[in-house]
């Protein structure tokens, strides 16, 4: 199923939020902030890393960075360092 | 304006993701007649071609792939620019066609939401609609279209499927204004700096649940089977170091028989100069230097296609992004991206390519300094030198009784090169190209079949600009080193009778040349006297003015150093680097002082010094052209060859200390 459709809900579901880099690997998630101004920031944003949408850790690189994440459907990847600023509910 | 000669004042810009499908459906509307060239100053592609929209021809502008026009890269910077009409010397574009994955739509489309502001009309071009509908995935594309309220019009570039459709909406839009489908209320600040952002998501979220019914076919089924393999922690590895020694094999072994024909070639067309023109200056300009410098450039396209087709197989396929995710954090050690691996392995064979490679790195200071440091990798230009230094002074010799001597040197010049270009790689991004890590966020594109006729026309065009660009300068250099040791004239210019040697470095193949006469008009040429004036300075590396001739002429290629030398020592220069005559008329070289002119020590330091110096004009060329500089180039040169001399008077001056030599 491309997460299409799960988008809006804001709100954490279990009101417990971590970063996204100390999700376990393959579980379902909610983001529930994007922090930061910088042009991270603004570039996950773009690509639809925005609070509400549901995203999961694929896996690691072998060397543990970077990560694969999917997020509306796609798959990205992305340094531990970057991942810090998304926050997650799950 | 009348733009590529087309009888036309229509500009259409094709826009859309990386990955998108955007190149194959530039394709089938252009079909070959593209023009591909560098925006002005930078080193983004510029693609353009015509497409027939009733009757009429239109310049479709292809755009690079992007995912925002926000402008926070170079490539969206200019993107932005030709869409508001800015960019000196494109016109503004009448329409816009968004190619948008119909698999990845919400992504997609956001960057259609960006077009949109700009004011001119956009017709959507949906495309891997085949791959959507095989996931019995449902689009209603009428539905979509009144939602975004603008045309959309599904595409299959293989098929041809939606062609004539998309150029009549195409004709339908032309100087109408686009309406923005959604709405942004700037006042409304409870948001945040990113509210338009999120608008825009809001917005598309809508759009596309009441458009698309997604069944439950698992999009990332297959590629999540191949990946399971391929950026498995362990065999992931191991494919990927397989797959580096395919392409290094190929570019390193199997261009070899293209390029010796080549080779070959143009020393028969040089012949056939010399024996159909009459003797004299302007014979041996055009045999020796023009001919024989062509010759020079055009002797690297082998390697140049072969590693494009490589490269486009690589990234049309989905597996460099894995390849770059998989090495990313060995490359981030030393401060480059994980996208300069292949570059760099390329490098080995020829550093011409491997700088070309350097285009699949979005950050400019990570490709230049994956520039800087690709000729640190032993080219396959070095090895004669290595061949002839080692067959002269270390041949039958072992370590242990077992272990080739020969062959230790050899790996131990490879390694050294990797040494240093790590060690130039640090100090570089901490000092000249110093800036914040870039991010690395990449896209892991489903795995696809490569579409041969884009990767066939992307290794055509890589090949044209390396031709046209590259060979200029490297003619012009060419002809300054062949007049170096061409003047002045130590016998005079004959105007009859049997040939008079002639007497410049790059290879003829003349059976009637007296050798002698060519040594005392090298010695006599201004390249000769440079070769006295710099002994002073080559002195402390053991090495007199006749191997300072040699290195000079070696500057415009390493490999040249063989028949150089080989002219110095009267031995014919069609000699190669395993010829007996050759290697014993080195070993009993004297200096003017008749003292033996080369020890093992003066070998090895040679060795050394040719591992760091940049003595490639072709290199040079292709990196004034890559970084659009001339700063970069004599940089690379001025930083390399210092490097390699004072690597080479440590060993020079530290083995003599140690009582070698």
């Amino acid at each position: 199923m491309i997460a299409v459709s799960e988008v809006i809900m804001i709100e954490p579901a279990t009101g417990e939020t971590i970063a996204l880099s100390k999700l376990p690997i393959g579980r379902d998630a909610r983001v529930t902030a994007v922090n930061g101004t910088g042009s991270i920031t603004r570039r996950l944003l773009e690509m639809g890393v925005i609070p509400g949408v549901s995203v999961k850790v694929v896996k690691m690189a072998p060397f543990g960075d970077p990560i694969e994440i999917r997020v509306r459907g796609f798959s990205l990847a992305m340094r531990r360092s970057e991942t810090d600023a998304i926050e997650v509910s799950y | 304006m009348e733009v590529n000669g087309h009888n036309s004042h229509i500009t259409v810009a094709l826009a859309g993701n990386p990955n998108a499908g955007k190149t194959t459906l530039f394709n089938s509307l252009t079909g070959l007649k593209q023009k591909v060239a560098n925006y002005p100053g930078v080193t983004v592609e510029r693609k353009e071609g015509p497409w027939k929209i009733y009757g009429k021809i239109a310049n479709l502008i292809d755009l690079p792939g992007l995912y925002s026009l926000d402008a926070t890269s170079l490539d969206e910077q200019i993107a932005s620019d030709i869409i508001r009409g800015e960019q000196p010397g494109v016109p503004k574009p009448d329409v816009i066609v968004a190619a948008v994955d119909a698999t990845n739509l919400e992504r997609n489309l956001y960057l259609v939401m960006q077009m949109f502001e700009f004011g001119v009309p956009v017709v959507i071009a949906l495309t891997m609609i085949d791959v959507f509908e095989k996931q019995k995935h449902e689009i209603d594309v009428e539905m979509l279209s009144v939602l975004l309220k603008t045309p959309v019009v599904a595409v299959n570039s293989k098929s041809g499927r939606g062609r004539e459709e998309l150029a009549a909406k195409v004709a339908k839009v032309l100087y109408t204004t686009p309406v923005v489908p959604y709405v942004y209320d700037e006042t409304a600040d409870e948001s945040g700096p990113h509210g338009k952002i999120f608008d825009r998501y809001n917005f598309i979220s809508n759009a596309v649940q009441e458009s698309v019914w997604h069944s439950d076919h698992k999009q990332h089924l297959l590629t999540d089977k191949i990946d399971r393999v391929l950026t498995h922690k362990f065999f992931g590895l191991v494919i990927l170091v397989g797959v580096l020694l395919v392409v290094f094999q190929t570019i390193f072994s199997w261009a070899s028989l293209p390029m010796d024909l080549l080779e070959k070639g143009f020393g028969a067309i040089s012949d056939f100069v010399r024996v159909e023109m009459p003797p004299g200056i302007l014979t041996d300009l055009l045999a020796d230097g023009i001919i024989a410098g062509v010759g020079g450039v055009v002797v690297f396209l082998p390697q140049i296609l072969l590693l494009f087709l490589f490269i486009s197989l690589l990234e049309d396929s989905g597996y460099m992004a894995r390849a770059a995710f998989l090495l990313d954090k060995l490359m981030s050690r030393v401060g480059l991206h994980g996208k300069a691996f292949l570059p760099l392995i390329s490098s080995f064979a020829c550093a011409i390519p491997g700088i070309m490679a350097t285009r699949t790195i979005e950050s400019r200071r990570d490709r230049f300094a994956t520039i800087m440091i690709a000729p640190f990798m032993s080219c396959s230009a070095r090895l004669p030198v290595y061949t002839l230094m080692i067959a002269t002074f270390f041949a039958g010799r072992t370590i242990f009784g077992f272990i080739s001597l020969g062959a230790v040197l050899m790996l131990a010049m490879y390694a050294l090169g990797i040494v240093v270009a790590i060690a130039v790689a640090f100090v570089l991004k901490r000092t000249v190209l110093r800036a914040p890590p870039p991010p690395f966020l990449m896209e892991l594109p489903p795995y696809r079949l490569p579409n041969l006729r884009t990767v066939f026309q992307n290794m055509i065009t890589r090949a044209w600009l390396f031709l046209k660009r590259a060979g200029t300068v490297i003619l012009a250099i060419s002809i300054i080193l062949w007049a170096l040791m061409y003047f002045p004239r130590a016998l005079p210019v004959p105007s009859v009778g049997p040939q008079v040697p002639n007497s410049e470095q790059l290879e003829t193949r003349n059976p009637e040349s007296v050798t002698l006469p060519e040594s005392e008009q090298l010695k006599h040429s201004f390249a000769g006297k440079l070769g006295h004036v710099i002994e002073p300075v080559i002195r402390p590396l053991g090495f007199d003015w006749k191997i300072g001739v040699a290195l000079i002429a070696s500057f415009a290629a390493r490999e040249v150093l063989v028949s150089t030398l080989s002219i110095i020592y009267n031995v014919g220069k069609d000699e190669n680097e395993q010829s007996e005559t050759l290697i014993s008329a080195v070993r009993d070289a004297k200096t003017d002082e008749g003292k033996p002119a080369w020890t093992p020590l003066t070998a090895l330091t040679l060795m050394v010094f040719f591992v760091l110096a940049m003595q490639c004009m072709s290199t040079i060329a292709v990196v004034r052209r890559e970084t659009n500089s001339w700063s970069w180039p004599l940089f690379m040169t001025a930083y390399m060859t210092a490097l390699a001399y004072i690597a080479a008077l440590i060993t020079y001056q530290g083995g003599k200390y140690l009582g070698f030599g």
